[in-house]
């Protein structure tokens, strides 16, 4: 479902014809499919699909034997992820990737850690410039902060949180580095119903507030039904379709491969405040 | 220029003007391989089983073989003469290290369960000190020969006719070889074939998931440990022949670490191959390269190697692949 | 009851990421510096400097850089006595080269040197992590010290191999070579140590210690969301060996007179790691307390029998000293292995709420 007047601009990210091995494993085949600005974009399929594979493959974390990735027009050479990451790309791990040892406030803050310019003997003496850039990104630290609604735990050290509070502190984090586009890695994985509508909420507005593109992971259907104008589903390591969420509940292929069958036809539309019944869970 | 010229080439012709010199040293080399080995596989048990770099492996070593020297000196003491006393203080020892492996597993390792490696390989440091001081003090801190005779081996030297001259083996260091062999052979089949085995190979990799599926964590840390300790007290038989019962021993953890790095943390046949390669390389560094570069590079010779090794296979030449994932 | 936190309110940012929010705290620590450059000069006999102080404020220089490299950037080392040999050893050289130099100057320099070593050593770091990198700090410990005994212009070809601290003054005091007295020489040491304490600390509550603390926890995470590893490790690997370089040099010149590369080995690499393990992993405090503990429980340890009236033969003490020694580490190892930092603030957070429980 896209809302009415949303504007969905020329290709932001473009991945042509990737192959990913390791050593004998094919994760991923000869793979392409376009993410176009302002967008939200779904990856989905069964376990083992490829998916989050794909995403290492687009952070430069991992570099496939075969294919490109053009990003803005530029096809770029094998990329380190810290280059990736420069040039807007921010992201959120199945695993919640947080920095343990760290409070919630300090592991948002090193997601500006690209924005912030060094120099060692200010930072020592913790005066000046190097005072007045902290205080700087602090202040936009905290937007994000009252933005996902985490103001009372910010001193909580990131290890200490319930997993739903972790994820949200991770999307806080990758919001901090004021991406262009935006890979959520199954963000509402074993999360409650309010928790999920929190988070939807979330990415909504990100996505219409800041224009972030956004690519996301998900295994709940009522949520990419809902929330994406676009949906990529790999099986197997291959694509076996892409197109918009209706194209893609009447799909075959993917009825085969992930949704399974529907009991009741047509599937019901979905009001975001109802509890998610979905098509078929894969 | 040509100093390092001649530091460059100069070795090598030494090498090639007298072949059965350099033969001479190539097996001397194997041989204090060996040794190194032998040291290695106890950490290799520790690790593969348990995941725990044991740095009290060394220590194991000379604690093992201070017991042994210790019992035979009191047997000995008794008049004891129906057999060499070495064969009870043997039995005694094996026993005195199974007793360690229960202490070290209930006092160490079960209140450390699932705690992050480093403050596993600092508590190994911890039990170290421990072990060195505890051993001192029931047997003493001064040097002490081993009297290997009394096992059968002697102390003489079996001579190889190559081309045309000879080379020299002591007895003592074939035993070893022959024992390091017979040691790697079982415990080769011990981690492939044994029940036991694979639940050690489980625990390495996990210790909440091994716990999870049944494995008796605590037995089988006594087990490995024990094990350990038996090999310990081989390596302590063969070192302590070789040169004595002394507190150098303990710093034989620090000359393994190489040999781990290029057998692989995790290889049994590793450990083997990587102590011969780490003691030729070392021999042949030290007799053709010092003239020009200076004595003692047997001090860091095993490491500069390891660091190579590191850069470019950091598993070593027979351990797991890493593969990082996220 | 004394420690409460009510009526400071923190209406800035900058108030409430200062290094001690809780008013008491800043009045207590500053007062501890004062008590400590002003006390023990007017107070302590010389033993105190010789067997407590100088040690204690030299290697707590070594634990705070030590702690940046593994505690907060989590790269394990055991090189620390390499580094603070490099520091040591050029210290010497400058000093004997340019005798006009200024002995603060010196130690500067030769903690840059190191800090250039240290970078070296720590390029392998990119590649290997763990335990491997420690094997690979093992390398460059061993090699540091073998490079120092063999080749002799580090030491100015001295036929004893020993490098001995020449004599100099700073405004006009002595605070090296034999007439130097030990007030003198420890308030030199303090100071360096109290600057990079707070140096240190600046730096860790900032962009600095953020990113090491991302690759320690994290480090694939960290460089997906652009920090830069090689960078970010090898200025650990530098501001480290800058601080151990320091506290080399100071070893030499401000307390031991004379030494030989054996002060430099292994040993005293594991006794830093003891300290910044059992003080606390990621802890400037812990560097303190660390240090403390390290340099005082042989002295108890040798001091306690006899005054409790036992008589114990010198060789019985070492064998007990070695055993009790690893004892304690695995107990506090089991016991608290974030170790006395994080005991000390379980106190404090106790102290905020006494004499209530919770």
């Amino acid at each position: 479902m896209t809302l009415p007047n949303k504007k969905i601009g020329d290709v932001l990210l473009k991945v042509d014809g990737i192959t990913l091995s390791f050593g004998g494993v094919r994760a991923i085949r000869d793979v392409s499919f376009e993410i176009r600005e302002h967008e939200i974009l779904a990856i989905i399929g069964p376990n083992g699909a490829g998916k989050t594979s794909m995403l290492n493959v687009i952070n430069g974390f991992y570099h496939p034997q075969v294919g490109t990735i053009t990003y803005r027009g530029v096809t770029r050479p094998r990329a380190a992820p810290y280059e990736v990451a420069a040039q807007g790309i921010a992201r959120t791990f199945q695993n919640v990737a947080l920095f343990k040892g760290m409070s919630v406030l300090d592991n948002i803050m090193t997601g500006r850690l690209l924005k912030m310019r060094g120099n060692v003997l200010l930072e020592a003496l913790y005066w000046g410039p190097a005072r007045r850039q902290e205080m700087a990104h602090r202040a936009f630290v905290e937007r994000i902060i009252d933005f996902l609604e985490i103001q009372a735990i910010r001193r909580v050290p990131a290890g200490r949180l319930p997993y739903g509070l972790q994820k949200r502190v991770e999307l806080a984090r990758a919001l901090a580095a004021e991406p262009t586009l935006l890979l959520l890695d199954e963000p509402m994985a074993g999360m409650n119903v309010e928790e999920k509508e929190d988070m939807c909420r979330f990415i909504l507005d990100v996505n219409e507030e800041f224009g972030t593109t956004i690519a996301l992971i998900e295994h709940d259907m009522g949520v990419v039904m809902d929330i994406c104008d676009r949906i990529v589903v790999l099986d197997y390591g291959r694509k076996i379709a892409d197109g918009p969420p209706d194209a893609i509940r009447g799909d075959q292929a993917v009825i085969d491969a992930y949704l399974g069958l529907s009991h009741d036809e047509p599937a019901p539309r979905l009001a975001a405040a109802r509890e998610p019944v979905a098509a078929g869970e894969g | 220029m040509d100093a390092i010229a001649n530091g460059i080439v100069g070795p090598f012709a030494d090498m090639v003007a007298d072949p059965v010199f350099f033969l001479e040293v190539i097996v001397t080399g194997l041989m204090a391989g060996v040794m190194y080995s032998l040291v290695a596989l106890g950490f290799v048990l520790i690790f593969k089983a348990s995941g725990v770099f044991n740095f009290a492996q060394g220590v194991m070593v000379l604690f093992a073989a201070l017991t042994l020297v210790g019992f035979e000196a009191v047997f000995r003491s008794m008049g004891l003469t129906a057999v060499p006393p070495m064969i009870p203080s043997l039995a005694l020892t094996v026993i005195a290290m199974v007793a360690l492996a229960f202490a070290i597993e209930r006092l160490v390792l079960r209140p450390l369960v699932n705690q992050p490696d480093i403050i596993l390989f600092m508590s190994t440091i911890g039990i170290t000190f421990f072990l060195e001081g505890f051993g001192e003090l029931l047997w003493g801190g001064d040097v002490k020969p081993l009297p290997i005779e009394q096992f059968g081996v002697g102390s003489g030297r079996y001579s190889i006719k190559i081309g045309g001259g000879q080379v020299l083996v002591q007895e003592i260091d074939l035993t070893a070889a022959v024992v390091a062999g017979v040691l790697v052979a079982a415990l080769a089949v011990f981690f492939q074939r044994t029940r036991i085995g694979r639940a050690l190979r489980a625990v390495a990799d996990d210790h909440q998931a091994a716990l999870s599926v049944g494995i008796p964590l605590k037995h089988i840390w006594v087990i490995v440990w024990s094990v350990a300790g038996v090999v310990a007290l081989a390596a302590g038989i063969m070192w302590g022949a070789k040169s004595g019962v002394q507190f150098s021993l303990s710093l034989l953890a620090l000359r393994a670490l190489p040999v781990l790095i290029l057998g692989g943390f995790t290889s049994v046949p590793g450990a083997i191959v990587g102590g011969l390669i780490i003691g030729v390389g070392e021999k042949i560094a030290e007799t053709f390269w010092s003239p020009y570069v200076g004595s003692a590079i047997e001090n860091w010779f095993a490491y500069g190697l390891a660091l190579v090794f590191l850069l470019f296979r950091p598993q070593g030449l027979f351990g797991e692949r890493i593969i990082e994932r996220v | 009851m004394l420690y409460r936190e009510t009526g400071q309110f923190k209406t800035s940012y900058a108030d409430d990421q200062a290094i001690f929010p809780i008013a008491q705290d800043r009045f207590a620590v500053l007062a501890l510096v004062a008590v400590a450059f002003l006390v023990p000069p007017l107070l302590f006999s010389n033993y105190w400097f010789e067997a407590i102080l100088l040690p204690l404020t030299i290697l707590s220089l070594a634990a705070l850089g030590l702690n940046l490299l593994t505690g907060y950037a989590g790269q394990i080392s055991l090189g620390t006595g390499g580094f603070m040999a490099v520091g040591a050893y050029s210290a010497f050289k400058l000093a004997t080269g340019i005798p006009e130099l200024n002995l603060i100057v010196v130690f500067l320099i030769a903690g840059l040197l190191a800090a250039a070593v240290g970078v070296v050593f720590g390029l392998p770091s990119l590649r290997i992590k763990g335990f491997y990198l420690a094997v690979a700090t093992l390398a460059s410990q061993f090699f540091l010290v073998w490079l120092f005994n063999k080749v002799g212009w580090f030491y100015n070809n001295n036929p004893s191999g020993t490098i001995t601290a020449p004599p100099r003054t700073l405004f006009g005091i002595m605070i090296s070579g034999p007439e130097a007295s030990p007030q003198a020489r420890y308030i030199v040491a303090l100071a360096f140590v109290t600057v990079a304490a707070l140096a240190c600390k600046n730096l860790v509550r900032g962009r600095i210690g953020r990113s090491w603390m991302a690759i320690r926890d994290m480090d694939i995470a960290a460089e997906i969301i652009g920090i830069r590893p090689l960078r970010t490790k090898l200025l650990a690997f530098a501001l480290s060996s800058f601080l151990c370089g320091i506290a080399g040099a100071e070893l030499v010149f401000l307390y031991l007179g004379s030494v030989e590369t054996l002060a430099f080995d292994i040993t005293i690499s594991f006794q830093v790691l003891f300290m910044v393990i059992i003080g606390g992993l990621g802890s400037i405090l812990g560097s303190f307390l660390g240090a403390a503990f390290i340099v005082l429980m042989p002295i108890l340890l040798t001091n306690i029998p006899p005054a409790l009236g036992l008589a114990i033969p010198i060789a019985l003490q070492k064998h007990l000293e070695l055993m009790i020694f690893g004892g304690l580490i695995v107990f506090f190892l089991i016991v608290e292995p974030h170790g006395l930092a994080r005991l000390w603030q379980i106190t404090k957070e106790k102290l905020r709420l006494w004499p209530f429980p919770h």
